[in-house]
C-alpha cells in the first residue's frame, strides 16, 4: 500500500508523481519542488515507490522488449491515479507519445496505455493547462534564459506555459535564447556515443546562453540541464543552472546544478 | 560511389576540425532555414498543404503498381520508351546500351540524385563516353572529383576561393587564363565552357522531380535552366527516375511543387519548372529524337512493404538536413554516401546495408526538428528508431552498449534493488563532488567528460529523502 503522501481532502485530484530517474539520482530538489507546486495547485500527491525509469533508453536503442517491460511497470504503479505528472518533457513524452505506439498491436494492453497516456502530463504544462494556474508565489532576482527541450517543444508542444509562469515570478527577467528550437546535443546515449558532435552542439548552445546576457539558465528537462551545466563548467562560466520547477516553487536558493562549495 | 559510411565517426570528427567547412555550414541557418521560415509565415495554408501532400503520396504509394503502369502506357503512347531496373547495375547497363545504340560520344547531365545513387558518371566514363555535369554545383564537383554533400546544393561545402582555383586550373584549356574571383564572372565563365558541351552532346540525361501518371510527363525544377537544355538540345534524352517519383495527376504535382521550392531554398517557385513529355513530335521545333525513361527500384519496393514506407514520400527538398544540427556540423560527406542528413540516415542503410551504414541511424539525438519541417511529414525520428530496432534484433549494435543497457534495464525492473543501489552510490558521488560541484573526469563516463563536466549529484536520491520525510511526518 502506498503511503498517503499529503493530508489533503479527497475531493482533490490524486496525482502520482513520476520523479524520473535523473531527478531521483542527480537533483532530488526538483522532485520536492514538483510536490510543492502540485500541492499548491490543489492536488493530492503520492510518490509510488515502484518506479525507476520510463524505459526511454531502451526504446531509443531499439530494444522494444525491455522498453515494454518497463512501460508495464509504470502502468502498474501509476494506473490508479487521476493524473501522472513528471518534471520532464522527455520522460512524459515517452509515456504520452511512445507507450501507445509500443503496444499498438496489443489489443489487451493498448486501451490501458491509452488511458495512461491521456492522464499523463509534463509538470509545468499540467499546472497551466490542466490546473489553470495563472501565477506562482516566488521571487528570483535574476535575468534568466530558458532552454526548450526538444521533446517538450515538439512532442508535447510546450513553449508558452513555462514562460507564462516565469513571468509571474517577482524580480525575474527573461532574455530569450537565439535558436531556441535547436537541440542542445544531449540526445540520451548520443552524447556519449558521439561526444565530439554533441560537444560542438552544446558549445553553440552555451555561446547562445552567453549572448543572451542572462546569469541563470533554466529548462524543464534534467538531461539537457546536466549537459548544459557540464559544458558551462568546463568552459569556466559562472552561469547558474536550475530546473524551472525549482524557481517556480521558490526553492532555487540552494546550490545550482554543477555548482560547488568553492 | 563507394560507400564510406562505416567511417562516419572519424569523418565527422575530421569535419568538425575543418574551419572552411564549418564556415560554409553556418550559412545554412542564415540562408535556407531563414528562407523557408519566411515562406512558411507568408503562406497561411502551408500546414494544410503538408497534410494534403502526405495524403496524396500515401495514396500513390498504396497504388504504386497501378500508377507506374499508367505512367508507362502514357510514355509509350507519346513515343517514348520505358526501361525497368531493379538494381543500380541494371540501370547502368540500360543507360550504357542506349548510349551505344545511339552511337553517342558525349553525354551531358542535369543534376540527378538517383544518377548519383546508381553511380552513372563513373560507369559512363568507364564505357568510354565523355560526361559533363551541367548543374553548376555538380560541375564544380566534377572538376574537383568530389561527390555532392547536399541533395539540393551539392557544392555547399565549397568556398568561392576553392571554386576560383578549380576554374583557373581546368578552364585554361578552354582559353580562360585569368583567375576570376567574382561570383558573376565565375558563373559567366562556366556558362561559356558548358555552352560548348551542350551544343556538342549526343545524349542528355536528367532526373525527375516528379513523373506524372496521367500524362506520362516528367517534371524537373532548376534554377539554372541547365536541365531544360540537357533535355531539349541532344538527340537522345534519358530520364533516370526512382519508382517513387510518380504522382497521379498534374494537379498533384502542382501541389507538391508549391511545397518543394519553399521547403528547399525558401523560393515560392524555382526559376525553371519544366514538364517534358515524349520525344520531339512532327510539329515541334525542338526536342530529342529518342526519349527514354529508366525506372529504378533499388530497394524501394522492399521499403514499400515495410514500416519504412513513409520514407518513399520524400520529395528531396533537403529541408531535413538544413534543419539537422548534426548535418549542420559535420556536413554531407561525413555520411559517406549519396544521401546525407536525416533522409540519408534512413535511405543509406537500406541501399548500402545496415552493416556498412550502422552509424547513421544512431548519430542522431532524435530531436525531431527534421520532422517538423518535412513538407510531406515523414516521421524521420520514428524511422531512424525502426532502423535501430533492426540493428538491435540483428545484434549489430555495439556489445558494450548492449551490456550497459541490459544491466540498466535489469536493475530498473527491480525498484527495491534499484533504490538500494542508487542511494549509497549517489551519496558517495555527491560527497566526492561537493567541493567542485562537478567532475572533470569520471570512470566509465569518458564519452561524457571528454567534452563537458559531469555535474555532481545533490546528495542522496529523491526516493530516499522522500521516504525519510514521510516517516518523519507519521
Ligand atoms: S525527408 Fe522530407 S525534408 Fe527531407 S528531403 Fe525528403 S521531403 Fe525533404
Amino acid at each position: 500500500m502506498e503511503i498517503p503522501d499529503t493530508n489533503s481532502p479527497s475531493d482533490q485530484p490524486h496525482v502520482g508523481l513520476f520523479v524520473t530517474c535523473l531527478v531521483d539520482l542527480f537533483r532530488p530538489s526538483v522532485g520536492f519542488a514538483a510536490v510543492e507546486l502540485l500541492q499548491r495547485a490543489g492536488c493530492r500527491v503520492t510518490v509510488p515507490r515502484a518506479q525507476t525509469c520510463c524505459g526511454q533508453p531502451a526504446f531509443n536503442s531499439g530494444d522494444d522488449w525491455h522498453a515494454k517491460q518497463i512501460a508495464m511497470q509504470v502502468l502498474d504503479a501509476f494506473e490508479e491515479f487521476d493524473y501522472v505528472v513528471g518534471p520532464s518533457g522527455s520522460c512524459m513524452g515517452t509515456i504520452r507519445c511512445h507507450y501507445p505506439e509500443m503496444f499498438a498491436d496489443d489489443s489487451r494492453l493498448l486501451p490501458r496505455f491509452e488511458a495512461l497516456c491521456a492522464k499523463s502530463h509534463e509538470l509545468v504544462s499540467f499546472l497551466v493547462d490542466v490546473r489553470g494556474v495563472e501565477a506562482v508565489e516566488a521571487s528570483f532576482d535574476h535575468c534568466v534564459t530558458y532552454h526548450d527541450s526538444c521533446s517538450a517543444l515538439r512532442e508535447l508542444g510546450i513553449k508558452a506555459q513555462p514562460r507564462k509562469l516565469l513571468a509571474t515570478v517577482a524580480g525575474l527577467h527573461i532574455s530569450e535564447l537565439q535558436g531556441t528550437d535547436i537541440c542542445c546535443g544531449f540526445g540520451g546515449t548520443f552524447c556519449v556515443k558521439y561526444p565530439e558532435i554533441s560537444g560542438s552542439m552544446v558549445a553553440d548552445k552555451v555561446a547562445a546562453v552567453a549572448a543572451s546576457g542572462a546569469d541563470t539558465l533554466l529548462s524543464g528537462d534534467l538531461g539537457c540541464l546536466l549537459n548544459l551545466s557540464g559544458k558551462l563548467r568546463r568552459e569556466g562560466k559562472s552561469t547558474r543552472v536550475y530546473h524551472v520547477a525549482e524557481v517556480l516553487a521558490n526553492m532555487a536558493d540552494g546550490k545550482s546544478i554543477g555548482e560547488g562549495d568553492d | 560511389m563507394q560507400p564510406d559510411s562505416r567511417h562516419f565517426k572519424a569523418n565527422a570528427e575530421a569535419a568538425l576540425r575543418e574551419p572552411r567547412l564549418q564556415a560554409a555550414l553556418k550559412q545554412l541557418e542564415l540562408g535556407f532555414v531563414a528562407g523557408r521560415q519566411r515562406c512558411y509565415e507568408a503562406l497561411p495554408e502551408f500546414e494544410s498543404l503538408r497534410d494534403r501532400a502526405r495524403d496524396i503520396l500515401d495514396h500513390t504509394l498504396e497504388n504504386l503498381d497501378a500508377y507506374l503502369v499508367e505512367y508507362e502506357s502514357r510514355v509509350i503512347e507519346s513515343g517514348g520508351q520505358v526501361h525497368w531496373a531493379s538494381t543500380p547495375v541494371q540501370a547502368r547497363e540500360i543507360v550504357i546500351d542506349i548510349c551505344r545504340a545511339a552511337k553517342a560520344r558525349s553525354v551531358i547531365r542535369g543534376k540527378s540524385m538517383v544518377g548519383e545513387e546508381i553511380g552513372i558518371n563513373d560507369a559512363l566514363e568507364a564505357a568510354g563516353f565523355e560526361v559533363t555535369e551541367t548543374d553548376l554545383g555538380e560541375y564544380i564537383l566534377q572538376l574537383a572529383g568530389e561527390p555532392p554533400s547536399h541533395i539540393v546544393a551539392p557544392a555547399i561545402h565549397k568556398t568561392r576561393e576553392e571554386i576560383s582555383d578549380l576554374f583557373f586550373e581546368h578552364h585554361r584549356e578552354h582559353g580562360f587564363t585569368q583567375r576570376q574571383t567574382e561570383r558573376s564572372a565565375l558563373v559567366a565563365e562556366a556558362r561559356q565552357v558548358l555552352r560548348e558541351k551542350f551544343l556538342g552532346a549526343d545524349v542528355g540525361m536528367t532526373g525527375a522531380n516528379f513523373l506524372i501518371a496521367e500524362t506520362g510527363s516528367n517534371v524537373i525544377v532548376t534554377n539554372e535552366g541547365n536541365g531544360d537544355l540537357s533535355s531539349t538540345l541532344p538527340r537522345v534524352q534519358i530520364v533516370t527516375a526512382a519508382i517513387d517519383k510518380v504522382v497521379p495527376t498534374l494537379e498533384d504535382a502542382s501541389l507538391l511543387l508549391r511545397l518543394l521550392g519553399r521547403s528547399a531554398t525558401g523560393q515560392e517557385i524555382t526559376a525553371y519548372t519544366t514538364f517534358t513529355t515524349g520525344p520531339k513530335r512532327a510539329r515541334d521545333a525542338d526536342g530529342p529524337g529518342e526519349y527514354h525513361v529508366v525506372l529504378i527500384d533499388n530497394h524501394r519496393s522492399e521499403m514499400l512493404g515495410s514500416e519504412l514506407r513513409p520514407m518513399l514520400r520524400c520529395i528531396r527538398c533537403g529541408a531535413c538536413m538544413n534543419h539537422c544540427p548534426v548535418y549542420g556540423r559535420v556536413g554531407g560527406h561525413a555520411y559517406g554516401w549519396v544521401y546525407p542528413g536525416p533522409m540519408g540516415s534512413v535511405l543509406t542503410p537500406i541501399m548500402v546495408g545496415l552493416d556498412e551504414a550502422g552509424h547513421l541511424p544512431n548519430a542522431c539525438t532524435l530531436n525531431g526538428r527534421c520532422e517538423t519541417v518535412c513538407p510531406v511529414k515523414i516521421p524521420l525520428p520514428t524511422l531512424l528508431r525502426s532502423l535501430r530496432r533492426r540493428q538491435h534484433l540483428q545484434r549489430q549494435n555495439s556489445r558494450l552498449a548492449r551490456i550497459a543497457l541490459s544491466l540498466w534495464t535489469w536493475v530498473a525492473l527491480r525498484p527495491r534493488l534499484y533504490q538500494a543501489l542508487t542511494r549509497p552510490a549517489m551519496s558517495l558521488l555527491s560527497r566526492l563532488g561537493a567541493k567542485s560541484g562537478s567532475f572533470r573526469r569520471m570512470l566509465l563516463a569518458s564519452g561524457w567528460t571528454r567534452v563537458r563536466d559531469l555535474p555532481a549529484p545533490q546528495g542522496s536520491t529523491f526516493q530516499a529523502r522522500w521516504q525519510q520525510r514521510q516517516r518523519g511526518r507519521k
